[in-house]
């Protein structure tokens, strides 16, 4: 009761220092989940196009002949979906936050994978699998 | 007789974290009439559904609103699943309890800060939100988001706490409820707050209850309404019981939040006491050919989501009914009688979140 409820808490931050993160100075907090952004491995990358199709903002866009893998930065929302269904292991979430954009630039990646020579064994499903 | 004057009270004002606009007929310094207008920063966000499928849609609906995001996509998920057929495993039901009553902490804390601020208790302000970031900080820790946890999805949850995570959340509870205690001492206790509060904004039970009042707003007036009393998630298992006070004005509203912020801590402790074992989520296949209604308890109040669904992977309807649209009457209510200076102290007492009320 009383009107110096809050005086015990005043002392103490005035002998505790500062409770904000000095920005510049000190780095930003991240943990290992922190959904900064995503980033491609475009070695090993097979064209499959899940990631496009996953994507709930149509920020990824794949070009199957040309092997070009697109993201646009703007539309990107870091659900890390793609990361999730992606079955090769491409994708990864990475936790830095990249500077803000204000209009929508394409980052394009070419796609360097090259189907390993296996000529005798199950060609037809390897096929397969690259389509789906 | 005095003349009446009209004073514009927003959209953009200083204690308005987000855009509504109030028409305020004045007679000298008392308010005699308040005629409430949204529609600031409608985005659309219903329609969306019939263009994305309905798996995808739980990140947009997270986007409905910044602080209670991880309830949309409860409420949304539980829908569809509701649809479908789908139970969902008990450590998922667990694990939303907890990520639901983290969210519930931060969104009150935030909302006592700003009810602070509005009162012009600056430090009161800062410490509560000092609290707040510790929270987040679980909340980054666990699901990667600070604000926008992106955990949920239709048929379970997308991530797990591990045990060391969930030991070291329940030892941090101990010290971090004493912080919300000696916080909730100054908000219950400090006469200059109960000065400022008491006898402001007053509605009584029946009124409450006939303007359709949820949440806070209703349970702060006396009237019992908690929707986690029915059980969704595992709110059934834990033994929840609404929080309630009788006064019906800004002091018992901000009493009941103040509890609120106890009682979620608890529940967060015991849901890490039951934690059972077990898978994450179900496989979902199919797609929704039917209708529900998903209701699931906000910090603000009660959140509807009126899902049909047409046998495709698009959602035919989606309508979302948001606890701050139904509290607006309450509001219309509350500030005739009130003194001009008062007016952004009971605009703020029914906690407006107006990017939920448009999406």
């Amino acid at each position: 009761m009383g009107i110096f409820q809050m005086t015990k808490t005043v002392l103490r931050n005035l002998a505790g220092g500062p409770v904000t993160r000095q920005y510049p100075a000190v780095p930003a907090r991240t943990c290992p989940l922190t959904r900064g952004h995503v980033t491609i491995d475009p070695a090993t990358c097979r064209s499959c196009g899940l990631c496009s199709r996953r994507c709930p903002c149509e920020a990824i866009r794949i070009e199957k002949e040309e092997k070009v893998w697109e993201i646009d930065r703007m539309r990107c929302i870091a659900c890390g979906d793609c990361v999730e269904g992606c079955p090769f292991g491409s994708l990864t979430m990475e936790q830095e936050y990249l500077p803000p954009v204000v209009e929508h630039v394409v980052e394009r990646h070419t796609i360097t994978y090259v189907k390993p020579e296996k000529p005798e064994k199950k060609p037809k499903e390897e096929s397969a699998g690259e389509s789906a | 007789m005095p003349e009446r004057i009209v004073v514009p009270f927003g959209p953009q004002h200083p204690v308005l974290p987000e855009p509504i606009h109030v028409d305020l007929v004045l007679e000298d310094e008392k308010v005699v009439e308040a005629i409430p207008s949204i529609g600031y920063i409608h985005r659309g966000l219903e329609q969306l559904v019939q263009k994305r499928e309905y798996t995808e849609y739980v990140y947009v609906a997270e986007r409905i609103c910044g602080i209670c995001s991880f309830m949309h996509a409860l409420c949304y998920s539980q829908g569809v699943e509701q649809i479908m057929g789908i139970e969902v495993p008990d450590r998922a039901k667990y694990l939303r309890t907890i990520w639901s009553e983290c969210s519930r902490l931060h969104s009150h804390l935030l909302w006592l800060g700003l009810f602070a601020d509005g009162m012009g208790f600056e430090n009161l302000f800062m410490r509560s939100w000092q609290l707040r970031e510790s929270v987040l900080d679980v909340l980054e820790d666990t699901t990667g988001g600070r604000v926008i946890q992106g955990t949920c999805k239709v048929g379970g949850v997308r991530r797990d706490i591990g045990q060391e995570k969930l030991d070291e959340m329940h030892h941090t509870l101990d010290p971090f409820e004493q912080q919300c205690r000696d916080l909730g001492d100054v908000f219950l206790n400090d006469e200059t707050v109960k000065y400022r509060l008491q006898g402001l904004g007053v509605i009584g039970k029946d009124e409450a209850y006939a303007l359709g009042a949820v949440g806070p707003t209703a349970r702060g007036s006396g009237v019992p309404v908690d929707i986690r009393e029915t059980g969704y998630a595992a709110y059934g298992d834990l033994g929840f019981k609404p929080v309630v006070e009788t006064a019906g004005d800004c002091y018992a509203r901000c009493a009941v939040r103040v509890k609120e912020v106890y009682a979620s801590i608890d529940l967060i402790r015991r849901a890490i006491d039951g934690m059972p074992e077990g898978p994450l989520d179900v496989k979902v296949k199919g797609t929704p050919d039917g209708e529900y209604f998903s209701r699931v308890e906000q910090p603000r109040g009660e959140v509807i989501h009126y899902l049909r669904g047409d046998g495709t992977k698009h959602l035919a309807r989606a309508r979302i009914r948001t606890p701050t649209l139904a509290n607006i009457p309450m509001l219309v209510k509350m500030l005739p009688g009130a003194q001009l200076a008062d007016v952004p102290v009971v605009v703020l007492s029914i906690d407006p979140c107006i990017s939920c009320t448009e999406r």
